[in-house]
C-alpha cells in the first residue's frame, strides 16, 4: 500500500513534472509568437511584465515547483531559467529590431529644405573706419605703444605753434583750417597730441604712444573729406634713430597689409620733423610690379614721418642735446581705402546701409 | 613750378631721360608731379609741301595733292580748299596719332588711296599764333621758311618735355631754374653750369642814378629795393627761343621787356617789374597805401587800397600794388622809351595778404611769399642787362639799390657722429665731405666736426638737423637699415576708459545696430533742435552753412543718415554712433570748450523679414532692450521716468534716462509732430552721455553660488488699470515677497477683451527659493497669496483666472 501509494506519487509527481515543464515550454512557444507580432516597445514591455514580471506567467510556474522532490526542483529550476534567458534574449533582440525600425521610420518622415536659409543673427555692422583705427592700435599696442588723446577743438598754438609753425609760415598754407576764433580752431592734424602727451609725461621716459582721431580741413572733393580721421605716433628715447623710425614702420606696414611688403622712404617736409620723410609701401595688390593702383610705380604713399624737430622736443619740454625721437602720422581713410578697395571715399561718410553691412 | 627740361638742360648736363630725372628728383626730395612730354600728338607729324593739286576724278569737293615729305611723296586726298601748290603744310602720315584724339589709318576715298593728312589748327589743337592767316579756313599753312621734312613738333620747339615740381614750403629756391639746375647738380654728382651772368659786377660798373631816389618807408616790409634804369627801348615782340621757354613754364609771352623780366625771374627767382620810366614823377616811395587810396591795376580794375598795403608810389600817386600786380598808368606801352626795372624784397606777409585781399595770385607774388633771396636782387638786374643787349631792347643807363635788411650768411655746425647716431647709418668723414662737395658748399673739417657755409638761396638750411636731412638724402634715404628702438621695454595697453568705449562700441553692434560716422558739424536749427542752441559752436568760415556749429547732440546727424538711407529705399534702418559733442560756455570762445562723448542710436522701420522669425517694427522697446543689454554688459542700474522734453519725444512713449538719480540721456519715440520734417515715421532713438556710464561701471562680477536646494516657481497674473507701471508692480512684488523670492520677470501683457475697458492683464513669473532649506508647497502658497493681496490692496488689481 505504501509501496502502492509511493507508486501513486511518484506518477502524479512524475506527470506533474511534465505537466508543469509542457506548460512551461507552451508558455515560451507562445510569448515568441507574441513577440513576432509585437510593433510597439510599450506593448513589449507589457507582455514582458505579463510573463516575467513578479506576477508573470512564468514566475507562477515557479511558485509552483514548491511541491516537487528536491532532485526535481534543479532540473525544473533550469528548465525555467533557459526558458527566462531564451525569452529575454528573444525580447532584446526584437526591441533592438523595433527601435531600428522606429529609427528608419523618424529618419524617412523628419525631412528639411536645408536649402532654406538659417535664423537670423540680428548683428550690427562696425564702421570700417573704426575697424582700421582698431586694427592699427592693436598693432601698436602690440609693439608696446600707449594710445593718447587730445581735443578736437585745438588751439593756434597747439595745432601749429608748438609745431614749429609760427603765424604767417608758409607751411600754413599747406592745411585749410576752419576757425572758431583766430586762436582757437578744428584741429588740422593729430599732431597737437604730440606736445600735449610730452607737456604731460616729461621728464618720463621713453615716450611711445599713437594718437588716433579726427581731424578737419576746409576741403570737399572726391579725395579730400572736410573731417577726417589720423593716426599720430610718437616715439622719445634716448637713442632714438632714424632707423628705428623705419623698423617700426616695417613691422606696421607689414602687420596692416601682409608678410611680404617692403617700404621705402624719401625726402620730404614737414616742419615739426627734420629729417623727414614720406613712407610709401610696396603695392599690395601688385606686389612691386606696377599696376593701376600704384600708378605702375609699384609702390604706394601711406605716411608722413621724421625725427622730432629740436623745436617741438623742446616746446614739449625736453632736452633735444640728450633725447631724440621721431614721429608720423597716417590718414586712416587712405588706409581704409587700400585695405578695401573702396572706390570713392566720400561712401565713408555717406553712411548707406548698402555700404556699411559689407564690413 | 614747371620746369622745361630744354631750358635745364643749358644750365646742367643731364643724361637721364625726362622719367628717369623725374624719378632722381622725387627720391631726393623735389617732388615732380607730372611730366609732360610737349611732343604727345606730333610723333609722325613732318612738314610737308604741296607738290600738285587735282580735282578728285569722282568727287567735286575732294582734292588729291602730291604732297612731298622730304624723302618721299605721297598721295592725300583732302577736302580743304585754302591750299595753294608750294605751301608748307603739317602732314600727319600713317600711325600718327593727333592731339585731338584721331588715329591716321590708309584710307580709300572714292576709289583714290590716301595715305595720310593734311592737318588743321583745330586738329592739332594749336591757337592762332602758328601759320600764316590763311590757316584760319582749313589746313594749317606754315611760313615758306618751314623746312621740308622735318618732325614737327621739333619745328614748333615742342621735342620737350616739362616737370612739373610740387614744392614743399621749405625749398621755394626750387621757383629758379638756376636752383633746379643746382639741385640736379647735386643729385646726379654734376657741377652746373653756373652763368658768368650771375654775379653783380656789370650792374655795379652802372653808375648810380641821380634823377630818382627810393625811399623805404616801412623797412620790415621792404628789406631791399634796386632799380635798373634803361633808356633807348625798342618795344617788340621777345625771340621764338626766349618764347617757347616761356610757354613750356607756363608764361604768356607779351612784349621783349616784360618778357625779359619773367624770363629773368623763372630763371633767377627774383621777381621783377618794369615801370614806364616817363611815368614816374620825382621819387620812388615804398611804403604802404592810405586809407581809400585808389589804383586802376594792370587789369584795368580800380581797387581801394589800405594801410596793410604795401604799394610803389612816385611824389603823387601809386604805381604798384608792391609784389603782386602794376599800375595800368606806369605800364610798358609800345610807346615807352625808357623804363625802371625793380627788383625789390618784400615782406612774404604782406604779399600774401594783398594777394590774398585782392584775390590777385601771379608767379610774382607767389615768390614773395615763400620768400626770395634778398642777396640776389643786383644778380637778377645783372642778368636783364644781359638779355636787354642781347635782344637789343634797351640800353641799361644806370641803377638804384636801396638796403635795409640783409639777412647774415649762416654757419651751420655738422658733427658727423651726431648724424650717424641720428639717422642709424655708420658714416665716415668722407662721405659727409662728398655730399657737401655735391651741394657745392663751402665749409671746413675738423676731426669729423663741420662748419658750412649755407647760401643765401637755401634759406631752409638753419639748424644741424637740416643738414643732416641733406645728407640722408645725397646719400639716399635707402641706406639707412631698419632697427627698432633699443631703450626700456614698454607695455601697450588700453586706459579703462578708452576699453569701455570699445565693449560698447561691440554690444551695440552685436545687439544688432550698424555703426555710422557722421560730420561733427550740422546745420544750427537741427543742432539747437536736439541740443544747445546756448552753446553749440559756430564755426567762422564753415564749408556749407548747413555744416555751420559744432553739434551739442549727435541726434540730427543720426536722423538724417536714416532719412537719406529711408529715401534709398533701404527702409529698415537701425544705427549708432558714439562721437563727441563739443560745448561752448561763452560767445566768442577764450578757452577750449567741452568735449562730451555720447552715444545715441536711432531706429526706423522693421526688423528683418524672413521666412521663420517675423518682423517686427522697431519700437521704444527694441532700444530698450539694447539698453538694458549695455546695462547688463556694464553692470548698471538704469532708470527708466517719464521723459520730460515732450516737445521732441512722444509724450506717451519715451522716457529719461537716470543713473542713480542722475540724468544721463532719453529713450523715445519721435514726436509725431516732427516726423513730417525729419521724413522718418515713427523713429525711435536713444542718446547717453558716456562718461557718467563709464564712471559707474562695475569693475568686477561677484560670483554666486548655485543654490543647493530646489527652487519653486509660481505664475501670477493680475488685473490692473492701463496706468499702472508694470515696474510698480513689481517693485511692490519684491518687496512683499521678501528673500525667498529671488527672481520676478513680466511674460505676459494683454489688453482686450474679456479683460475689462481701462484695463490691463500682466502676468509674472515668480521664483521662490531659500539657500537653506528646501521650500515646502503650503509656505509658497501662503507667501504668494499675500503678495497677491498686497497687490489688490495697492493697485486694486484683481487675480486673472
Ligand atoms: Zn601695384
Amino acid at each position: 500500500m505504501f509501496f502502492l501509494c509511493w507508486q501513486l506519487i511518484a506518477i502524479w509527481i512524475l506527470e506533474r513534472v511534465i505537466y508543469l515543464k509542457s506548460e512551461i515550454l507552451r508558455i515560451k512557444e507562445e510569448a515568441l509568437k507574441n513577440l513576432r507580432e509585437l510593433e510597439s516597445p510599450e506593448a513589449l514591455q507589457e507582455l514582458k511584465v505579463k510573463i516575467l514580471g513578479k506576477k508573470g506567467s512564468l514566475t507562477a510556474m515557479l511558485r509552483q515547483m514548491g511541491g516537487l522532490s528536491p532532485e526535481e526542483r534543479p532540473i525544473m529550476g533550469q528548465v525555467v531559467n533557459e526558458v527566462r534567458t531564451r525569452l529575454e534574449q528573444a525580447w532584446e533582440e526584437r526591441s533592438a529590431e523595433l527601435e531600428a525600425m522606429a529609427l528608419q521610420m523618424r529618419l524617412a518622415t523628419e525631412r528639411i529644405d536645408i536649402t532654406l536659409p538659417g535664423t537670423r543673427i540680428s548683428r550690427g555692422h562696425i564702421h570700417p573706419l573704426t575697424q582700421v583705427i582698431e586694427e592699427i592700435e592693436d598693432i601698436f599696442l602690440g609693439m608696446g605703444f600707449q594710445i593718447a588723446e587730445g581735443p578736437e577743438i585745438e588751439s593756434d598754438y597747439y595745432n601749429f605753434e608748438a609745431l614749429n609753425l609760427p603765424k604767417e609760415h608758409p607751411a600754413r598754407e599747406m592745411q585749410d583750417s576752419f576757425y572758431i576764433t583766430e586762436e582757437i580752431l578744428l584741429r588740422t592734424q593729430t599732431s597737437p597730441v604730440q606736445v600735449r602727451t610730452m607737456e604731460k609725461l616729461h621728464p618720463q621716459l621713453p615716450v611711445k604712444i599713437i594718437a588716433p582721431g579726427k581731424v578737419y580741413r576746409n576741403d570737399d572733393d572726391a579725395t579730400h573729406s572736410p573731417m577726417f580721421h589720423q593716426v599720430e605716433g610718437l616715439v622719445v628715447d634716448q637713442g632714438i634713430r632714424m632707423s628705428d623710425l623705419k623698423g617700426i614702420l616695417l613691422n606696421f606696414s607689414r602687420e596692416m597689409f601682409g608678410e611680404s611688403r617692403e617700404i621705402r622712404l624719401r625726402p620730404s617736409f614737414f616742419p615739426f620733423t627734420e629729417p623727414s620723410a614720406e613712407v610709401d609701401v610696396s603695392c599690395m595688390l601688385c606686389g612691386g610690379a606696377g599696376c593701376r593702383l600704384c600708378k605702375g610705380t609699384g609702390w604706394i604713399e601711406i605716411l608722413g614721418s621724421g625725427m622730432v624737430h629740436p623745436k617741438v622736443l623742446e616746446m614739449g619740454g625736453y632736452n633735444p642735446q640728450v633725447v631724440t625721437g621721431f614721429a608720423f602720422g597716417m590718414g586712416v581713410e587712405r588706409i581704409a581705402i587700400l585695405k578695401y578697395g573702396i572706390e570713392d571715399m566720400r561712401l565713408l561718410f555717406d553712411n548707406d546701409l548698402r555700404f556699411l553691412q559689407q564690413f | 613750378m614747371k620746369v622745361s627740361l630744354e631750358w635745364l638742360r643749358e644750365l646742367v648736363d643731364i643724361d637721364q631721360s625726362a622719367v628717369e630725372l623725374a624719378e632722381t628728383l622725387t627720391r631726393g626730395g623735389i617732388e615732380v608731379e607730372d611730366v609732360e612730354d610737349l611732343n604727345k600728338g606730333f610723333e609722325k607729324v613732318v612738314i610737308g609741301e604741296i607738290l600738285s593739286l587735282t580735282k578728285h576724278p569722282d568727287a567735286d569737293r575732294l582734292l588729291v595733292c602730291a604732297v612731298s615729305v622730304g624723302h618721299e611723296e605721297v598721295t592725300i586726298v583732302t577736302g580743304a580748299q585754302n591750299l595753294l601748290t608750294g605751301d608748307r603744310i603739317p602732314v600727319a602720315l600713317i600711325g600718327a596719332n593727333l592731339p585731338n584724339g584721331l588715329s591716321i589709318k590708309k584710307s580709300k576715298l572714292r576709289g583714290v588711296v590716301s595715305l595720310g593728312m593734311l592737318c588743321s589748327r583745330e586738329e592739332l589743337l594749336l591757337d592762332d599764333t602758328v601759320g600764316l592767316d590763311r590757316s584760319s579756313d582749313g589746313i594749317l599753312i606754315l611760313p615758306s621758311t618751314a623746312p621740308i621734312g622735318e618732325s614737327f613738333g621739333h619745328y614748333l620747339g615742342l621735342d620737350n618735355s616739362v616737370l612739373d615740381l610740387e614744392l614743399y614750403p621749405n625749398r621755394p629756391d626750387c621757383l629758379a631754374m638756376v636752383n633746379v639746375a643746382r639741385e640736379v647738380a647735386s643729385l646726379t654728382q654734376k657741377k652746373p653750369h653756373l652763368p658768368k651772368w650771375a654775379d653783380q659786377s656789370q650792374v655795379l660798373s652802372l653808375p648810380v642814378a641821380t634823377d630818382l631816389r627810393i625811399i623805404i618807408e616801412d623797412q620790415d616790409l621792404c628789406w631791399r629795393y634796386a632799380g635798373l634804369m634803361v633808356e633807348d627801348v625798342h618795344i617788340g615782340p621777345s625771340p621764338e627761343w626766349m618764347q617757347r621757354r616761356l610757354k613750356a613754364a607756363g608764361v604768356r609771352p607779351i612784349n621783349n621787356i616784360v618778357d625779359i623780366t619773367n624770363y629773368v625771374m623763372m630763371e633767377m627767382g627774383q621777381p621783377l617789374h618794369a615801370f614806364d620810366r616817363e611815368k614816374i614823377k620825382g621819387n620812388v616811395h615804398v611804403r604802404v597805401a592810405q586809407p581809400e587810396e585808389k589804383i586802376v591795376t594792370l587789369d584795368n580794375v580800380e581797387r581801394t587800397l589800405n594801410p596793410h598795403t604795401l604799394i610803389i608810389a612816385d611824389d603823387t600817386q601809386p604805381l604798384a600794388v608792391a609784389g603782386v600786380m602794376g599800375g595800368l598808368d606806369s605800364e610798358v606801352t609800345e610807346t615807352t622809351k625808357s623804363l625802371m626795372i625793380e627788383s625789390a624784397h618784400f615782406s612774404p606777409v604782406s604779399v600774401r595778404r594783398t594777394s590774398r585781399r585782392l584775390g590777385l595770385r601771379s608767379e610774382a607774388s607767389n615768390r614773395f611769399e615763400k620768400g626770395i633771396d634778398v642777396s640776389g636782387s643786383v644778380a637778377a638786374l645783372g642778368r636783364v642787362c644781359d638779355l636787354l643787349q642781347d635782344l637789343g631792347a634797351g640800353r641799361p643807363v644806370a641803377f638804384v639799390d636801396e638796403v635795409k635788411h640783409i639777412p647774415p650768411r649762416r654757419q651751420v655746425a655738422l658733427s658727423t657722429e651726431r648724424t650717424s647716431t641720428v639717422l642709424g647709418i655708420e658714416l665716415a668723414v668722407s662721405e659727409i665731405h662728398q655730399v657737401l662737395e655735391d651741394l657745392n658748399f663751402e665749409y671746413q673739417e675738423n676731426d669729423g666736426l663741420f662748419r658750412v657755409e649755407i647760401p643765401t638761396y637755401r634759406s631752409d638750411i638753419e639748424i644741424e638737423e637740416d643738414l643732416m636731412e641733406e645728407v640722408a638724402r645725397l646719400i639716399g634715404y635707402d641706406r639707412i637699415p631698419t632697427t627698432l628702438p633699443q631703450g626700456d621695454q614698454t607695455q601697450g595697453r588700453r586706459t579703462p576708459e578708452q576699453e569701455f568705449r570699445r565693449r560698447m562700441r561691440k554690444v551695440l553692434a552685436q545687439s544688432g545696430l550698424d555703426e555710422v560716422l557722421t560730420y561733427t558739424f550740422t546745420r544750427a536749427e537741427a543742432d539747437a533742435q536736439w541740443g544747445s542752441a546756448k552753446h553749440s559752436i559756430p564755426l567762422l568760415n564753415p564749408l556749407r552753412e548747413e555744416l555751420g556749429v559744432m553739434r551739442t547732440s549727435l541726434i540730427p546727424g543720426l536722423l538724417d543718415v536714416a532719412a537719406r538711407n529711408v529715401a534709398r529705399r533701404n527702409t529698415d534702418v537701425s544705427i549708432f554712433e558714439i562721437g563727441n559733442t563739443y560745448w561752448g560756455d561763452e560767445q566768442p570762445l577764450k578757452k577750449l570748450p567741452k568735449e562730451e562723448l555720447r552715444v545715441a542710436a536711432v531706429a526706423v522701420g522693421k526688423s528683418d523679414r524672413h521666412w521663420f522669425n517675423q518682423s517686427s517694427s522697431y519700437d521704444f522697446y527694441y532700444l530698450k532692450g539694447i539698453m538694458e543689454a549695455v546695462a547688463h554688459e556694464f553692470g548698471l542700474k538704469l532708470e527708466y521716468r517719464l521723459a520730460e522734453n515732450q516737445s521732441l519725444l512722444h509724450p506717451g512713449r519715451s522716457a529719461d534716462i537716470y543713473l542713480q538719480n542722475e540724468c544721463v540721456g532719453f529713450l523715445g519715440e519721435i514726436h509725431p509732430s516732427l516726423e513730417k520734417e525729419w521724413g522718418l515715421e515713427r523713429a525711435v532713438l536713444f542718446e547717453l552721455e558716456m562718461e557718467p556710464l563709464f564712471k559707474k561701471t562695475r569693475q568686477t562680477v561677484r560670483a554666486h553660488s548655485i543654490p543647493r536646494f530646489p527652487a519653486i516657481q509660481r505664475d501670477l497674473a493680475v488685473v490692473v488699470g492701463v496706468e499702472t507701471s508694470a515696474e510698480a508692480v513689481m517693485s511692490k512684488i519684491r518687496k512683499l515677497g521678501g528673500n525667498l523670492l529671488q527672481h520676478v520677470e513680466i511674460f505676459d501683457v494683454y489688453t482686450g477683451k474679456p479683460i475689462a475697458e481701462g484695463h490691463k492683464s500682466l502676468a509674472f513669473t515668480l521664483r521662490y527659493q531659500s539657500l537653506e532649506r528646501t521650500l515646502t508647497d503650503e509656505e509658497v502658497s501662503l507667501l504668494n497669496s499675500r503678495i497677491l493681496e498686497g497687490i489688490q490692496q495697492d493697485f486694486g488689481a484683481e487675480r486673472r483666472k
